[in-house]
């Protein structure tokens, strides 16, 4: 990299980070001030760990993502199958359109789609709230499933469509060819999928600011509660927490994405070798 | 036509199968929900027909005192309108501007650096993105770190918080990522050949620059711009907080309706922005389709 080059993105990254660097900073302040450091101290984050308002939030948020995670990759994964063996060209154009809706239209209007319809039906039924953990759980599987689909897509398109009907010419059931040939070849793209999903649904506060009842509260609307009054040092804790939570989480899938790349490489080797040895 | 795959009827069964669930889910969850933005948009509280929450977008007013104290009649909503377009618009070129030269170097780095660099920059996306902004505004108000860092190297301090530049500046924080992304994953597609090519044939670099690079990072540029325009012109909590609540901008309008439980003209503004994003989209999408066909 040229010096100016290496200047350059020096600049970017201390825009990007001086303000979580600020922000690691005063979670250890003594003080209650967010912006004059009086000395070192663990205090909030002691406070923190007493604040079981928060830390309900943090399972909430937790279990919420599981769910949704788990619940959108079975079902997009399922979806991309479908989509990828559509021999209609409109019928394809039409699921591509509104598997985009959710990606293109602001988080603000899906969550006031949602909402709208949420009260709607629950006002049918006669409820005075229809909005609880299981709407929200419906909001986040709707806002990740377009992601999943995009991941999968793709590797079932690249994949060798031969492969399956080979199986099957080998006697396979159609099920059994699915599950032994597709599965593994589309794998890293499910497992991106669910990653994505699981992170958007962690990380989401529009649509659930909208679709969340009363009595279930995710730590980003926790978040949001606690900037509506005086902020203290406990949420840069929190942050903190977090931050360091990404990190290691991005770590560990990085590192895990290069040993799942050797170990796929070094089984296609043996393959071949395999092949070889039964030719000659 | 006749179904000549091995798998035979079976496999069509299951086709059929895997995709029900999620398009029975789409129809619930994706479609219906946008006809119900269109259908409170469109009736009253007591679910008749109206065009008053839509009329009543363009044509409420209300009186603001500018800074001279003179006060004048707006049409509120058409203005919040234009704010929200233009801080977004500025916003984006501020992105564009930032994120296409630091996605260029990225490209040109070694593989490990790019991986190193990617990661670096998606940090800040998995932040929640109320503390990041929170995060400004103590470094921006107004005995804040900026101007204690302004203040020892001798500059009278600024006033930023509560102003537009500070929602500006939170937007092109939080957006940031969304520019860079997209635009360092086509350049690193990008044929090198192209390039030396353009090189043999006695282009110079900033020619390579304006007829080889930046054509061909056109789509990554559009997806960029998409990616940044849509969130910040919808976004609510950005201005509540650095513009200190002075600068409505179109999310807040529908945030605070939804607040106010005025769903039907809540419904009438997102619809209203819905279509507008809708028509930039298509004519975007027009002037993309037809530099890639030149």
């Amino acid at each position: 990299m040229k010096p100016i080059s290496k200047f350059y993105t020096a600049l970017i990254m201390l825009f990007l980070f001086a303000p979580i660097a600020i922000l690691l900073f005063f979670s250890f302040n003594e003080a209650k001030s967010l912006s004059v450091f009086s000395g070192f101290s663990l205090y909030w984050y002691r406070e923190l760990l007493r604040d079981s308002e928060t830390l309900g939030a943090v399972r909430n948020t937790l279990l919420l993502a599981v769910s949704a995670a788990v619940i959108s990759t079975a079902m997009g994964t399922a979806a991309a199958v479908g989509i990828n063996k559509l021999r209609s060209r409109y019928l394809r154009a039409a699921m591509d359109t509104v598997t985009n809706i959710p990606m293109i239209n602001p988080d603000i209007i899906t969550g006031i789609s949602l909402m709208l319809m949420f009260v709607f039906v629950g006002r049918l039924f006669g409820a005075a709230t229809s909005l609880s953990f299981w709407t929200m759980l419906i909001a986040h599987v709707t806002f990740c499933l377009p992601y999943v689909i995009l991941q999968v897509l793709p590797k079932l398109q690249q994949m060798d469509k031969s492969l399956p009907e080979a199986a099957m010419d080998l006697g396979c059931t159609p099920l059994r060819a699915f599950l032994k040939v597709e599965i593994p070849e589309i794998l890293p793209g499910v497992i991106t999928g669910l990653i994505m999903a699981f992170t958007l649904s962690l990380d989401d506060f529009v649509i659930s600011y909208f679709t969340a009842g009363n009595g279930f509260q995710t730590l980003p609307i926790r978040i949001y509660n606690m900037t509506k009054k005086t902020v203290t040092p406990k949420m840069y804790a929190l942050a903190t927490i977090i931050f360091f939570v990404i990190l290691a989480l991005l770590l560990i899938s990085n590192l895990t994405d290069s040993d799942g790349k050797e170990l796929r490489r070094r089984a296609r080797k043996k393959h071949l070798k395999s092949k070889e040895v039964a030719s000659t | 036509m006749k179904n000549t795959n091995y798998a035979g009827r079976r496999g069509g069964m299951i086709r059929g199968l895997s995709l029900a669930p999620y398009s029975v889910w789409a129809l619930l969850f994706i479609l219906v929900p946008l006809f119900f933005v269109a259908y409170y948009a469109f009736t009253d509280n007591s679910f008749h027909f109206t065009f008053g929450n839509i009329t009543r977008f363009f044509t409420a007013t209300s009186s603001v005192t500018d800074d001279s104290g003179t006060a004048r009649e707006v049409h509120t909503y058409l203005l919040i309108f234009m704010r929200s377009l233009k801080l977004a618009v500025i916003s984006t070129i501020i992105c564009l501007i930032m994120g296409y030269p630091a996605a260029y170097i990225i490209s040109k780095a070694s593989g490990r650096t790019q991986k190193i660099m990617i990661t670096l920059i998606m940090i800040p996306m998995w932040m929640n993105f109320l503390i990041r902004t929170y995060a400004w505004m103590t470094i921006l108000q107004d005995t804040g770190i900026f101007n204690g860092l302004i203040g020892l190297l001798g500059l009278r301090p600024v006033h930023i918080i509560g102003t537009e530049s500070a929602v500006v500046i939170g937007m092109v924080y939080d957006y940031f990522p969304y520019m860079i992304l997209p635009i360092y994953s086509v350049m690193a597609k990008m044929d090198v050949k192209l390039i030396e090519a353009a090189r043999d044939l006695g282009c110079n670099g900033f020619g390579v620059l304006h007829r080889v690079i930046w054509p061909l990072s056109l789509p990554g540029v559009f997806s960029g711009i998409t990616m940044v325009l849509v969130p910040s012109i919808s976004t609510f909590y950005i201005s509540q907080k650095l513009g200190n609540g002075k600068f409505y901008l179109i999310g807040d309008a529908i945030e605070g309706q939804y607040v106010a439980n005025n769903l039907h003209f809540a419904a009438a503004i997102a619809f209203i922005l819905m279509v507008i994003l809708l028509l930039c989209m298509a004519v975007m999408q027009r002037a993309a389709n037809r530099r890639a066909a030149v």
